[in-house]
């Protein structure tokens, strides 16, 4: 197996925060296209592992690669400039600002007015807005609406919208199912697809396995800082991910004492 | 406000223009009116002119010189209301704005008067240094991550004081109106560009030419009675069509409302945080030196206990015209408004038979309804109901 199969790897990386190994050799390999589903529960060490493919931790063990070539990213910026986007759960948006502000915030379009002044294309950006938004199935109203009247989902969609239209090929979503109710999270699944099939390769981090499953082809499962293996949606069955995820015997404890309770 | 969901006639009746979302309700006009940011600046204004059409509408308040008279007041608070406004909607405060104009004034005064230097060198070296001291406190506020309220209440004090220290310890007076013979009204006069940018009046033909024709007051020589327009006015227009134009249209615009709305966001998203609000500092200290100035040359002197509470009522101006204080919201148009506000009622006050103390009542009653409609007006954006 060439290496170029794979957009994204990371190659047993381990990353320290003092006397805590928060990554233990983690090895993750993001095929072109495919979603991948970063499974874990609270403290296994996920939102180290975003931070390290954003950009924001280098790895201190282990190598990361793109495209089958070695990276070291000194910030975010550089993830985004090759295409390597974060929506991380606070979104980036801000709730007093329209939709188009929002979606244009600090890559704003311009245009000349006269002689040296360049004043923002409001037009064009609530155009591209709304175009983009349509595009991946969102419907807005107005893009002068602000964003603190939409709902959750939506918002989580605006963000994902964004980072697509300005040139995602990796897009790491960080718990975008978290804190949305089931037909919120749908929508969001949908959006996962529809990146999916223009050819965007997403790493989706999640606790929920009934949110993974759908929309997963493979998962990585994480467990205090290792990863457990990652495996094809052909491979594994439902169950069996969540039981790894919640390590199987505790869960079953749980679901006895918890009788009647399905998760 | 509320109402009920009004999707069902409306929304059923137009279903054959590509079905609209169901969720949608129109907007009208006016409710779009309603909740622009300006709106209780402009509803605040139209109140009282309204009340003192009525109760002093025969006095001369309302005649040219009145009307020069309320909109200089107006000009001045609005030059540095334009400044802590667009400050508010990037999420900071100054409030050294009041000490930074005493400051000025004496940085102006001293080096013309003791030191020799031309008057518009001496303006020039005034806005520099306020720049350098508004960049200082800008990046007080973003390195040490301190509120803003805090770093500039330390300026408050820092710049009252060097203002009253150096002007006793260079001239031995804190009232400076000339030196050896030398009056700082002569120097501004006979300095070219100091008195065509700073001192007199504009459109005083047009004014004269009013008087011949017997539509405003005359005096005996035939000139007008209100000589023209004062040229803090027309500063003060000016910088409020810029604010309004950079805010509402440039791309620095979008990056003052990001800032001000969710810091953390904005920079996530590439937004350059730490230079637009240390940007937005320099942009308020230089209002202030602009205020120092023009005032300098109107009274023909510069004293150090200048500009006293102008920053208090340079943020009520920007509060009432809209801005929210937690920032990322607001209008420089709106702070304006709240300007005129200040001059017509403080001048206003004079033409009635009421006691002038009423004026600091009415500041303080003003602000205390303007905040509270602020905060109304935001829980309505936040649930949508436009």
């Amino acid at each position: 197996m060439t290496s170029v199969d794979y957009i994204l790897e990371l190659e047993g990386v381990s990353k320290f925060f003092g006397s805590v190994i928060a990554l233990n050799s983690v090895t993750l390999r993001l095929k072109r296209g495919e979603v991948h589903c970063l499974l874990g529960d609270n403290g296994a060490g996920k939102s180290t592992l975003i931070k390290t493919l954003a950009g924001v931790h280098p790895p201190d063990k282990g190598e990361y690669r793109v495209d089958g070539r070695a990276v070291h990213f000194k910030s975010p910026r550089e993830a985004l400039d090759i295409g390597i986007a974060t929506v991380y759960q606070d979104l980036a948006l801000v709730p007093l600002m329209s939709v188009s502000r929002n979606f244009f915030m600090g890559r704003e379009p311009r245009r000349k007015l006269f002689g040296p002044i360049h004043v923002m294309d409001h037009e064009l950006a609530r155009r591209t807005a709304i175009e983009k938004l349509g595009d991946m199935g969102i419907k807005v109203r107005d893009a002068n609406q602000v964003v603190s009247t939409m709902s959750g989902g939506e918002r989580q969609c605006l963000a994902i919208a964004r980072a697509i239209h300005f040139g995602a090929r990796v897009l790491i979503l960080d718990e975008p199912t978290a804190a949305l109710g089931v037909r919120q999270s749908v929508n969001v699944l949908k959006l996962i697809r529809r990146a999916r099939a223009k050819g965007i390769s997403v790493i989706f981090i999640t606790h929920n396995v009934n949110h993974a499953y759908p929309v997963g082809d493979s998962f990585t499962l994480l467990n205090r800082g290792r990863s457990m293996g990652t495996f094809s949606k052909t491979e594994i069955a439902r169950d069996k991910v969540l039981d790894m995820m919640a390590g199987g015997a505790e869960m079953q404890t749980l679901m006895a004492e918890l009788e009647g309770v399905t998760i | 406000m509320t109402g009920p969901d009004i999707s069902t006639p409306a929304a059923t009746g137009s279903a054959s223009s590509a079905s609209p979302d169901e969720r949608v309700r129109e907007i009208g006009p006016l409710r779009r009116f309603l909740s622009r940011p300006e709106f209780g600046s402009i509803s605040g204004a139209v109140l009282v002119f309204a009340v003192f059409l009525v109760v002093a509408g025969d006095s001369g308040m309302f005649s040219a010189e009145g009307i020069v008279n309320w909109a200089t007041v107006a000009a001045f608070l609005g030059i540095i209301a334009v400044g802590a406004a667009l400050l508010m909607i990037g999420g900071e405060f100054d409030l050294s704005i009041g000490s930074m104009i005493g400051f000025a004034g004496m940085m102006l005064a001293i080096p013309a008067l003791y030191w020799g230097w031309p008057l518009w060198v001496a303006a020039l070296f005034t806005f520099a240094l306020c720049a350098a001291l508004g960049t200082v406190n800008g990046y007080l506020v973003i390195r040490t991550g301190l509120p803003s309220f805090i770093v500039t209440l330390a300026f408050y004090f820092i710049l009252r004081g060097l203002s009253l220290a150096l002007s006793t310890m260079l001239t031995g007076k804190t009232i400076l109106s000339n030196n050896e013979g030398v009056a700082l009204r002569d120097l501004a006069s006979s300095d070219y560009l100091f008195s065509t940018l700073f001192s007199g009046y504009v459109l005083t033909g047009f004014f004269n030419a009013m008087a011949r024709w017997g539509w405003i007051a005359a005096r005996d020589g035939g000139g007008a009675l209100a000589i023209g327009v004062p040229k803090v006015v027309v500063w003060w227009l000016v910088l409020t069509a810029i604010g309004g134009f950079v805010l509402a249209r440039t791309r620095r615009g979008n990056w003052i409302l990001a800032v001000g709305g969710d810091a953390n966001a904005a920079k996530n998203t590439g937004v350059p945080v730490a230079r637009v609000k240390i940007s937005l500092f320099v942009v308020t200290a230089l209002c202030s030196a602009l205020f120092a100035i023009l005032q300098v040359a109107d009274a023909g002197s510069a004293a150090a206990d200048r500009g006293l509470q102008k920053e208090f009522e340079a943020i009520i101006a920007a509060v009432i015209g809209g801005c929210l204080l937690s920032g990322g919201y607001g209008s420089v148009v709106g702070a304006s408004i709240g300007a005129l506000i200040f001059g017509v009622v403080q001048i206003g006050i004079g033409y009635t038979s009421i006691d002038n103390n009423w004026y600091r009542v009415f500041l303080g009653a003003m602000l205390l309804g303007a905040v509270l409609f602020n905060t109304y007006i935001r829980k309505r954006i936040a649930l949508g109901r436009h």
